[in-house]
């Protein structure tokens, strides 16, 4: 896909209430490009409660239901099943929900939803904390990372759950990850969910100027440089086994990544040798995956 | 058409008589028989509804609460520790305003754990925003499901419909199955109302400042008030198409009672009989069933219960530290009357032992003779 054939329609208008520099809306506005007019948007407690526009204000050109925060999966569930019995199953469901919405809190609908198989586009947009409550840890939180409840003296301990995996153990249809740095990437990906029949799930990486310790002009650049150091590789899996590489990384290493952000400047060069062997070993895993089909 | 049929099935009868389009539910003891029954509906093509199976009570009220603010009439049922897990989402379907209406076989909470009834599952969820209607008998049951989507989507407020673990979820009663075009002419396709459309984009439950959140509530409690005179409505023309009257609240023998006893769902039945027996042997004694404890029919109760001597409150539930939950909400009803009753609280039968009617004698005895103090609390059944 090239840059050119980037949809021209808009869905997310002026004057929503993100921070300057968040990927939140430049993801849902790539998104709702490649999904259209016909489609309802389920999200729950998220930045995206907050940026889609306080009562009677709504930002989308489109029908949003604000839910619960653990309830993306089981209420967007209920819509489509509500859609099919009124007889308009050709309006497309899009669950929007943060990474504690979907690695924590929401895990449990989520994969409810996975496992019965449930015609949705379920969409984790990630920025690797709970950052509208104020940056506390989640699971996506990366090892050894500073967040509000993971101070510098006892930052995250473990590595960022594998949300894609839990997903492909479900033997979902389709599961890809995707970078608001890369958006032709990203409306091809959920282009292909849309002709998908099943769930369909999309973790995508958005950078949270704030709780990144970034300035907001640097934000595409670092969530570029996350796919380049394949920190963030960007693949699909297919049925839950065809893993596809979409982009070769650069290769750069991680430090090119971690330097650029204050949530990482506590760590030393022994930390940071460790994130990149986790890093390169994971990468192993995935060429491994991508290697069988 | 006549079925002897459980409580349980009457439930299901209930919704499938209404039509409902989405169902979504999780099993838990004793409410199990409503979704089994329901699923073989589904599957069977007699109920033409998407059946959810849901991993949880919680994610249960949170796909009926997507499939009503899509538009479809929406199911779901439960009890006790599932009705507790749903309780966030209680407050949400009612804060939404949506028509939903879901069935509670009430049993006790834990721990210790017990699948048998009390009421007190229902009750801590007062205040979320439900109507609660209670019910006596299976024929009762079927009828309310019915009865409660009129209200429900005529006020827009969900409505839980209650009934007793075992002594009506698992009790086989004859019960009056109602026919299909009798059902449709009284409870047609719900009334248009806003749902999420692409056509007409709207956010719905948003982000509310302190400029309007004040408003929506005045308007939810606006609702209940106006609940009431729709209840009546809705019980009149039931009984017009089925001829079987229900009320907010019933009353039976009150009119010349001394002494009223007031009881909620299936322990009326024994009460019916210990009133009976006691008028037989020349006491003054009345009996009062609460059909609807959301909204409170408080104005009935004052009209009702104002010129009695005492009235004696059968308590299947328990607010710890206070004292029988309907006593209570009596008592509030009563406190601005001039001349008001004695208001005797009784609580009996948690945890789903037997409220018999030799307690049920009991407790009218005392209340007659007096020889119980209205200030305390009186335990009944209660094992030494």
């Amino acid at each position: 896909m090239k840059h050119r054939d980037i949809p021209r329609e808009e869905y997310l208008m002026g004057g929503h209430l993100a921070c300057q520099g968040c990927g939140a809306p430049i993801a849902m506005r790539l998104a709702l490009k490649a999904l259209g007019a016909d489609t309802i948007v389920v999200i729950p407690a998220c930045c995206w409660t907050i940026i889609c526009g306080n009562f009677p204000y709504n930002t989308l050109k489109l029908p949003v239901l604000h839910t619960a925060f653990e309830t993306t999966g089981s209420a967007s569930a209920g819509v489509r099943a509500a859609l099919e019995m009124l007889g308009k199953s050709h309006i497309k469901v899009l669950g929007w929900a943060g990474d504690g919405g979907t690695f924590d809190i929401g895990l449990q609908s989520l994969s409810g939803a996975a496992e019965r198989n449930d015609e949705i586009i379920y969409v984790c947009y990630d920025n690797e904390a709970y950052m509208n409550t104020g940056i506390q840890r989640s699971g996506a939180t990366p090892e050894g990372a500073w967040t509000t409840t993971t101070p510098e003296k006892h930052p995250k301990e473990g590595p960022k759950k594998n949300i894609v995996q839990i997903l492909a153990a479900h033997k979902t249809p389709y599961v890809a990850t995707a970078n608001v740095a890369y958006p032709e990437d990203l409306i091809m990906k959920v282009r292909k969910a849309a002709q998908v029949r099943g769930t369909k799930f999309i973790h995508i990486l958005s950078p949270c100027p704030p709780g990144w310790r970034i300035p907001s002009e640097w934000a595409i650049k670092v969530a570029r440089l996350a796919t380049e150091t394949k920190i963030f590789p960007l693949y699909e899996v297919i049925g839950g086994e065809e893993y596809v590489i979409n982009h070769e990384p650069k290769g750069l290493p991680v430090h090119e990544y971690l330097k650029m952000q204050g949530r990482f400047r506590h760590l030393t060069e022994d930390q940071i040798d460790e994130f990149q062997r986790f890093v390169d070993r994971e990468w192993e895993f995935l060429l491994h995956k991508a290697a069988m089909y | 058409m006549k079925k002897v049929i459980m409580g349980n099935h009457a439930a299901s009868w209930g919704a499938l008589l209404s039509r409902v389009q989405v169902i979504a539910a999780y099993p838990i003891t004793p409410q199990t028989q409503i979704v089994e029954e329901l699923s073989e509906m589904c599957a069977d093509g007699r109920l033409k509804a998407k059946f959810i199976k849901v991993e949880s009570e919680h994610s249960a009220l949170a796909s009926i609460i997507g499939a009503s603010a899509t538009g479809a009439r929406a199911f779901t049922a439960t009890s006790a520790q599932g009705l507790a897990l749903m309780h966030e989402l209680l407050h949400w379907a009612a804060g939404a305003r949506l028509p939903i209406v879901m069935v509670n076989v009430n049993r006790a909470m834990a721990p210790g754990w017990s699948i048998w009834g009390d009421q007190n599952d229902s009750l801590s969820q007062r205040d979320t925003g439900w109507m609660q209607f209670y019910c006596e008998d299976n024929q009762e049951v079927l009828d309310t499901v019915i009865m409660s989507y009129r209200i429900a989507e005529s006020v827009q407020l969900p409505i839980m419909v209650c009934y007793d673990a075992f002594i009506l979820s698992h009790t086989y009663e004859p019960v009056d199955i109602p026919d299909q075009k009798l059902v449709d002419d009284f409870l047609p396709q719900p009334p248009k109302r806003f749902v999420l459309n692409p056509e007409d984009p709207r956010a719905f439950y948003s982000l509310v400042t302190p400029d309007h959140y004040m408003e929506f509530r005045y308007k939810t409690q606006a609702a209940m008030q106006k609940a009431k005179g729709t209840i009546e409505e809705v019980c009149k023309e039931f009984e017009k198409s089925f001829d079987r009257r229900y009320e907010l609240v019933d009353a039976a023998d009150c009119e010349d009672a001394e002494v009223v006893l007031v009881t909620s769902g299936s322990s009326t039945s024994p009460a019916r009989v210990v009133v009976k027996a006691l008028r037989e042997k020349g006491h003054k004694v009345g009996l009062l069933k609460i059909k609807t404890f959301r909204p409170f029919p408080a104005e009935k109760v004052r009209e009702i219960l104002a010129d009695k001597k005492s009235v004696a409150v059968v308590d299947k539930n328990i607010s710890f530290g206070k004292g029988g939950i309907f006593a209570d909400e009596l008592k509030g009803a009563l406190f601005n009357l001039k001349n008001k009753p004695k208001v005797y609280e009784f609580i009996v039968g948690l945890g789903g032992r037997d409220i018999t009617p030799d307690i049920i004698e009991e407790i009218a005895l005392d209340t007659i003779s007096g020889k119980v103090s209205e200030s305390e609390v009186h335990w009944k059944g209660l094992k030494p």
